[in-house]
């Protein structure tokens, strides 16, 4: 099978313009993947799918990463204007200072595919699609209508993440009820506090537990959350 | 939920289940057919839209059995991750291990000594013979035959459940692969017991055949039914006895060569006609093959460590990277994608469930047939909720 | 539209299987292995030697506080995967079965109804301390606290271990002894060492009395 370069120089010959990225994998698996710009990733796939060569056909496995937030700590050097007593004589002075700057870098969300060939026995190939942001810019275009096996994978990552995929037929939650709030596998999500009973609470769990201490009506001689 | 309310056509050019119409001015009859049902395997829903007896739209509803199986794995270490796993397919606990391991394994390339790689093969065999004897027995239930055939079947699972009771501990919930390797070594009389059952798989599936393959009511409710197309099942992901069912020559253990595989010479029974009746048959077929192999591993099995002596059991931290690890689980690809970055848990921790990608083509093999089809056609996809829901 | 048998009868595949059915039925009067029911609870099958349920702390001599084996690492604790142990370590120590001075658990809790029974935290104690128990009929009916065993329904001695796990059970003793073994065989030439020492003249006093035996 092509390597990675090979395969993103044959993507680029024939979907020109593509904004096709390697990403290295730094592990010793060394299944390295293919970014794809949004724009074009439904001509893409249609072209890695239709390639006599590479009959990419077999699409195994859509899932859903998330990639929270960062918060930076850097520091930069800053010029200011400084009114300073220099001789004796006030004058207006410039002055460069370190300062220690933090700065949010936004998280998005992120929709990883592994193809395989069934007609040429080969993979994966690994390609991925990310999101502008984790709030409100989280839309992908759906690759539903190249392989149908991302009918239910998608849903399920939108269902779990939060990402919306355009152009899906049938985009509801798969495994959360219909009317579920929030979204479960995000790394920020807060399960709701309904335990009954918790004997042997631990770290974060033993924190909630405590806090439902007076309001639970425990058995004698235990003590809930304890 | 409202099912004849989704609009099929909303994209063009997709591989979507065909448009079935109503006769005439009939009005649709919206059923609910799970999540409890005795036929549904488990809790699972179908929003069927008849017409009279005819299935004009089927949509499955489930995630009653979702555990978030993958957010715990996210906050507990690898190992602690392993027994979860024997949860997935709970039916076919020691293939759900072997493909996590051996995802792991591909994350930091570790080396597994020969002799494991053989207790890997016999107890993946058995487990196949095991789970397609269940799928078998659980489908004809579900023609009627009211639990012989079912019985039968579970008189020879018994067998091999107390085979893995006797090596892991527990019948199903074994939890015994480990990152290079396997937990505890097989003993002599182990393997004797295990050669004694294996010589007495032939007359089972024999005594199985000849209930069943020639009955009349199996094959008149079973040939022509519940066809899937190749092509639609190429594209919608489908894998396992339903993809060779169908005729595409697809099996990962002659495909990815994992494990050693390459050592056994054994054949993938194909379909031709993509119906129920083939799909049976490529089970039967499938234990057949799978007696084979482990014939020859029990004869070939060495001797030597089963666990690669440089392996962590604890304080295992994989250096940042990833991997999709994947096996031929008797119901389909299983595979599992894991994203390290450095720390004792995994970053991202997911699970390729076959039995939800072969759920894509339900509705394109159920329209147009009757409610008791369904249920036929349903019970020949051999899903276990587990895996499905997570 | 099905496929019929070449030169059958219609209904003979059905006739073959009613066949090997009353084969089996009949047969279950004259052969142990087509009667396959066991009449539980009246009947009982012994368990399989490695059968594993619910994890117990072993104790060597016969009394269940000072003779038992965990010392309160809580590694268990950590690697168990849904959290069902919650282990309390002592301030003071007690010796162990080689003597040593080791803490031990004033509290060990595990919640059965939690446990999933997967023996990581027997494979991960370094002391032999918990082994896996084969008894499952533990059913009662308090929802809140029937189901948390605590350090005494935990323990129970070497002998029970021996009784429904006798080779693992030797093992461990084998390997337990090996330790006492050399602890003890450490133990006794550091003695020896000491006592040697002891015996020795002390040195100053006799380069003093070569130094004047020479000078003179």
């Amino acid at each position: 099978m092509k390597t990675v370069e090979e395969i993103k120089a044959a993507i680029e010959a024939a979907v020109p313009g593509a904004g096709v990225e390697i990403v290295l994998n730094s592990g010793p698996s060394a299944q390295h993947s293919l970014r794809l710009a949004p724009e074009h990733a439904v001509r893409v796939a249609q072209f890695l799918r239709d390639d006599a060569e590479l009959a990419l056909d077999f699409l195994s496995n859509v899932t859903g990463v998330d990639w929270p937030d960062k918060e930076i700590t850097e520091k930069v050097k800053v010029t200011r204007t400084v009114t300073k007593t220099v001789d004796g004589v006030e004058q207006q002075v410039e002055e460069t200072v370190d300062e220690t700057r933090k700065r949010i870098e936004p998280g998005c969300l992120e929709a990883v595919y592994h193809l395989f060939s069934m007609s040429k026995k080969h993979g994966p190939v690994t390609l991925r699609m990310r999101t502008a942001n984790r709030v409100d810019q989280v839309d992908l275009p759906s690759l539903t209508g190249i392989w149908r096996s991302a009918e239910f994978q998608e849903r399920e990552v939108f269902d779990l993440y939060g990402v919306v995929f355009t152009g899906h037929p049938d985009l509801r939650r798969l495994l959360m009820w219909d009317g579920f709030k929030d979204h479960p596998m995000r790394r920020d999500y807060v399960e709701p506090d309904d335990f009954e009973y918790e004997p042997t609470a631990h770290d974060a769990v033993l924190a909630r537990a405590a806090a439902h201490k007076g309001a639970q009506p425990g058995p004698e001689g235990t003590v809930a959350g304890q | 939920m409202n099912p004849s309310a989704i609009n099929q056509e909303k994209l063009e050019g997709w591989n979507r289940p065909p448009i079935v119409e109503p006769d005439g001015e009939a009005e649709l009859l919206e059923v609910a057919m799970g999540p409890h049902h005795p036929s549904t395997h488990g809790v699972f829903r179908m929003d069927l839209a008849l017409d009279g007896e005819r299935v004009v739209r089927l949509k499955p509803v489930f995630g009653y059995l979702h555990r978030n199986h993958e957010k715990i794995a996210e906050g507990v270490s690898y190992l602690a991750s392993m027994p979860y796993t024997d949860r997935l397919d709970y039916i076919c606990s020691l293939t759900n291990n072997w493909a996590y391991a051996l995802a792991v394994e591909k994350l930091v390339g570790q080396e597994v000594p020969e002799r494991a790689e053989y207790i890997r093969v016999i107890l993946a065999e058995l487990t196949r013979i095991q789970n397609h004897a269940s799928a078998i027995g659980f489908l004809i239930q579900e023609m009627g035959a009211s639990g012989t055939p079912l019985m039968y079947a579970f008189k020879e699972r018994e067998k091999i459940l107390d085979l893995f009771e006797e090596l892991t501990g527990s019948r199903m919930m074994c939890n015994y692969m480990r990152f290079g390797g396997c937990r505890v070594d097989v003993s002599a009389a182990w393997l004797d017991a295990a050669r004694k059952v294996v010589l007495g798989l032939p007359a089972f599936i024999d005594e199985f055949e000849n209930l069943l393959s020639s009955n009349e009511i199996l094959m008149a409710r079973c040939q022509g039914v519940g066809i899937l197309r190749p092509d639609l099942a190429i594209n919608a992901g489908v894998t396992g006895p339903m993809l060779r069912g169908s005729g595409v020559n697809y099996d990962i253990r002659k495909v990815d060569h994992y494990g050693i595989y390459d050592r056994f010479k054994f054949r993938v029974p194909l379909g031709d006609h993509g119906d129920i009746y083939d799909r049976y048959m490529v089970r039967i077929l499938e234990m057949r093959e799978s007696v084979t192999i482990l014939d020859q591993a029990l004869k070939e099995i060495p001797g030597g460590p089963i666990m690669d002596p440089k392996a962590k059991i604890r304080g295992f931290r994989p250096k940042p990277g990833e991997a999709y690890g994947r096996i031929e689980a008797p119901k389909g690809e299983l595979g599992f994608y894991l994203i390290s970055d450095g720390s004792p848990n995994p970053y991202r921790y997911r699970v390729r469930p076959p039995s939800l990608i072969n759920l894509t083509v339900l509705e394109d093999m159920c329209l147009g047939s009757n409610v008791a089809d369904v249920v036929l056609i349903f019970g020949s996809v051999d899903i276990v909720l587990g895996e499905v829901d997570r | 539209m099905y496929l019929f048998l070449e030169d059958s009868l219609l209904g003979e595949g059905i006739l073959k299987g009613m066949a090997e059915t009353a084969r089996n039925f009949a047969g279950s009067f004259v052969s142990a292995e087509r009667l396959t029911t066991v009449q539980y609870p009246e009947e009982r099958e012994a368990p399989a030697e490695n059968a594993r349920v619910f994890p117990f702390l072993v104790f060597d001599t016969a009394d269940a506080e000072a003779g038992l084996r965990c010392v309160a690492c809580q590694i268990c604790e950590k690697e168990c995967p849904p959290k069902c142990i919650y282990i309390e370590k002592s301030k003071d120590k007690k010796p162990d079965y080689v003597g040593k001075q080791q803490f031990y658990p004033t509290r060990f809790d595990i919640d059965i109804s939690v446990c999933m029974s997967c023996q990581i935290c027997v494979e991960v104690c370094p002391f032999e301390a918990i082994k896996m128990d084969t008894q499952f009929e533990l059913a009662t009916t308090d929802r809140f606290g029937g189901l948390l065993l605590d350090r005494k329904e935990l323990s129970r001695s070497n002998e029970y271990y021996h009784q429904i796990h006798p080779t693992e059970a030797a093992e461990v003793d084998a390997r337990l002894a090996e330790e006492k073994a050399k602890a003890d065989a450490k133990a006794k030439a550091t003695a020896d060492a000491a006592a040697a020492k002891a015996a020795m003249p002390p040195p100053a006093a006799k380069a003093a009395a070569t130094e004047e035996g020479a000078g003179d």
